[in-house]
């Protein structure tokens, strides 16, 4: 097993930078993409997938890995870059992204990518997914963690809450809820669509442990993840990331306009340069 | 409590209307008791388990309805009630099944089947997940309970998914053999019970081979393809037909996906006309998937007996089959007109 316990930040913001120019490369080849629902959690996936997750790329099957679902599918731009990076597969691959026969679509089919845990694309499943990898590592004595990322619009999906419940009832100690809370789903905020406010309480009202933390700071990503108890066996553990729907890209923050989109020439440039620049300062638009 | 009104109340647990001909019987409280066939689910899955550590066992609170409880008894840190949660269940199920577990997934068919069916889609067949989801008192077995429990669409619903394989118990030895063959079997299965405690058809545990139907009777007269409660009805048919001369051959087509297509195609060219018989809407199920093999055959007489495509009539289980024609004289009935309307 790789030890990246002391990745250093410099090279975690790099790698969130990787992963937004890359989602912003792949969307061009496939003519449209989901751009913003992948910037809100690429400084997550950067630091899960480079400093916290005991993971082994040259051996995807390791039983005793840890797991990771990525049950808001269409952030899955953002992890293949992120898997072919490490060495799962030849990142030449994605080059074919969304094309005829590709392995690579909007939303991630396990038996076609390697060193992918598990499907996804329909909302509401991949926690209860979570459940049952959690418990399957309990049956065979194994102490792998299982991380789950969740759309905060995902969690208006009913079956959620089934498997919060059983979470919690089992005490999957090893089960991290990852959620996305960057406020906005397709047709509007969270808040006016569904609200799911103060959805820290309702998580530990269901018996699980919550952290809220920054879900663009490292640091307090990192310190989220150092917080999370060892063991198998006790509270379910929740993260909840507050984020900005596409974050990195001035025009795309906190708009309800870029949840698909696809950037085509002078766009396209100027946006890559905008995240070659690195992450300014979040002003959110002054309220009318 | 009067016999009728016991037999009533434990509709709910898999008793068979007062039928005699079974031993080996259990109460709903495990105790043996005359008269009853065993509902046997739980307790051949925990025989299995002593020697295959990867099979588990969940269910949506109804473990004493399909006994499942017999597993969890013998093995409970493999056992997990999902409480009243059946899609949670099976999407877990999927998760348990990519870290090399075969999870067995048992609730009424209803909820495993008809509410579960996005979720055996998503990620149980598409990912080829071996999850194996069990429906127990499918069809209108569970008579007066109403439509919200019955199970008359599943296999219409299920038989469409690619990927997964469609079968159907026809009694309680049949279910040992499809669950011993189902644990290295590929991929994801639904597997299609009625109350557990079915007619016997096979007083040992049968030869079995997922996807190939059993031959039970020849004949060169008309061929009854059926499947689940009605493999006993089409062979009690068969019999009762016999006595006029007519030979009749029976398959109990319990894989209805992937179908057997050879043992169709030797029945429209062997014998002289076939009548499908299933617990299930006239659209969707057996008979059409029997249609879809004939349509590329040559013409032969054809008919499909099931439950019309409507929200069925409540009432105990066996006036149920009665008035649908789903019992041995209802099926003979039918039989004898298709014949007659063919001659």
């Amino acid at each position: 097993m790789t030890d990246r316990s002391n990745v250093s930040l410099a090279v975690l913001e790099d790698r969130a930078k990787f992963i937004r120019k890359e989602t912003v490369r792949l969307t061009r080849i496939a003519g449209a993409g989901h751009y913003s629902s992948t910037f809100s959690c690429a400084e997550t996936l950067s630091a899960l997938y480079y400093s916290q997750m005991r993971i082994e790329p040259s051996n995807p099957g390791w039983d005793n890995r840890d797991r990771f679902i990525m049950s808001k599918g269409h952030a899955a731009i953002g992890l293949y870059p992120v898997l072919a990076d490490l060495g799962y597969f030849d990142p030449e691959e994605l080059e074919t992204y969304t094309r005829l026969g590709s392995k690579y679509g909007d939303h991630p089919d396990m038996k076609k990518v390697r060193g992918l845990d598990f499907s996804s694309g329909s909302l509401g499943h991949g926690l209860s997914v979570g459940v049952g990898m959690a418990l399957a590592g309990r049956a065979t004595g194994r102490d792998y963690r299982t991380y789950v990322m969740l759309g905060d619009g995902e969690i208006s999906e009913g079956q959620i809450w089934e498997a919060v419940i059983s979470a919690g009832h089992f005490k999957l100690g090893h089960l991290v809820i990852l959620l996305d809370r960057n406020g906005l789903c397709i047709d509007g905020h969270t808040e006016e669509i569904m609200s799911i406010e103060p959805v820290h309480e309702r998580f530990a009202s269901f018996g699980w442990d919550v952290q809220r933390v920054d879900g663009h700071n490292f640091e307090a990503i990192l310190g989220a993840f150092r917080n999370l108890p060892e063991g198998t066996t006790g509270k379910p553990q929740a993260i909840v990331l507050d984020t900005v729907k596409g974050r990195g890209v001035k025009r795309m923050e906190m708009s309800l306009d870029w949840h698909v989109g696809n950037l085509v020439g002078e766009d396209y440039d100027e946006v890559m340069a905008e995240l070659e620049a690195g992450l300014q300062p979040y002003e959110p638009e002054p309220a009318e | 409590m009067s016999t009728e009104m016991q037999n009533e109340a434990e509709i709910f647990r898999g008793t068979t209307d007062g039928e005699t001909r079974f031993k080996d019987a259990r109460s709903v409280r495990g105790t043996p008791k005359a008269g009853m066939p065993a509902f046997v689910l739980g307790e051949e899955l925990a025989e299995m388990a002593r020697t295959d550590p990867r099979i588990v066992v969940a269910t949506a609170d109804l473990a004493s309805a399909n006994r499942t409880n017999d597993f969890k008894a013998v093995h409970p840190d493999r056992f997990f009630d999902f409480g009243i949660a059946e899609k949670n269940m099976i999407t877990a199920a999927a998760g348990m099944a990519s870290c090399g577990l075969v999870p067995y997934v048992a609730t009424f068919a209803s909820f495993s089947a008809i509410l579960g069916a996005e979720q055996i889609r998503t990620d149980c067949a598409y990912p080829r997940m071996p999850v194996r989801v069990i429906g127990t008192h499918s069809g209108m077995s569970m008579g007066f309970y109403g439509t919200s429990h019955h199970a008359l669409e599943d296999l219409g619903m299920l038989r469409v998914m690619a990927d997964l394989t469609v079968i159907c118990a026809t009694d309680a030895n049949h279910l040992r053999a499809i669950l011993r063959k189902s644990v290295d079997h590929p991929g994801a299965m639904y597997i299609r019970l009625g109350r557990g405690r079915d007619p016997e058809v096979y007083p040992t545990v049968p030869e079995l081979e997922i996807g190939k139907a059993i031959r039970l009777r020849e004949g060169k007269d008309l061929t009854i393809i059926a499947t689940g409660s009605q493999v006993r009805a089409a062979l009690d048919t068969a019999e009762a037909l016999a006595a006029e001369g007519i030979e009749t051959r029976v398959v109990d087509m319990h894989t209805i996906s992937p179908l057997d297509r050879a043992e169709i195609e030797a029945a429209a060219s062997e014998t002289a006309a076939i009548l499908t018989v299933e617990e299930h809407n006239i659209t969707g199920g057996l008979g059409t998937a029997v249609a879809e093999v004939l349509v590329d055959l040559p013409r032969v007489p054809f008919r499909k007996h099931g439950v019309p495509d409507r929200y069925v009539e409540i009432g105990p289980p066996a006036a149920l089959y009665a008035h649908y024609r789903l019992d041995a004289p209802g099926v003979t009935a039918v039989a004898r007109e298709f014949l007659a309307a063919i001659a």
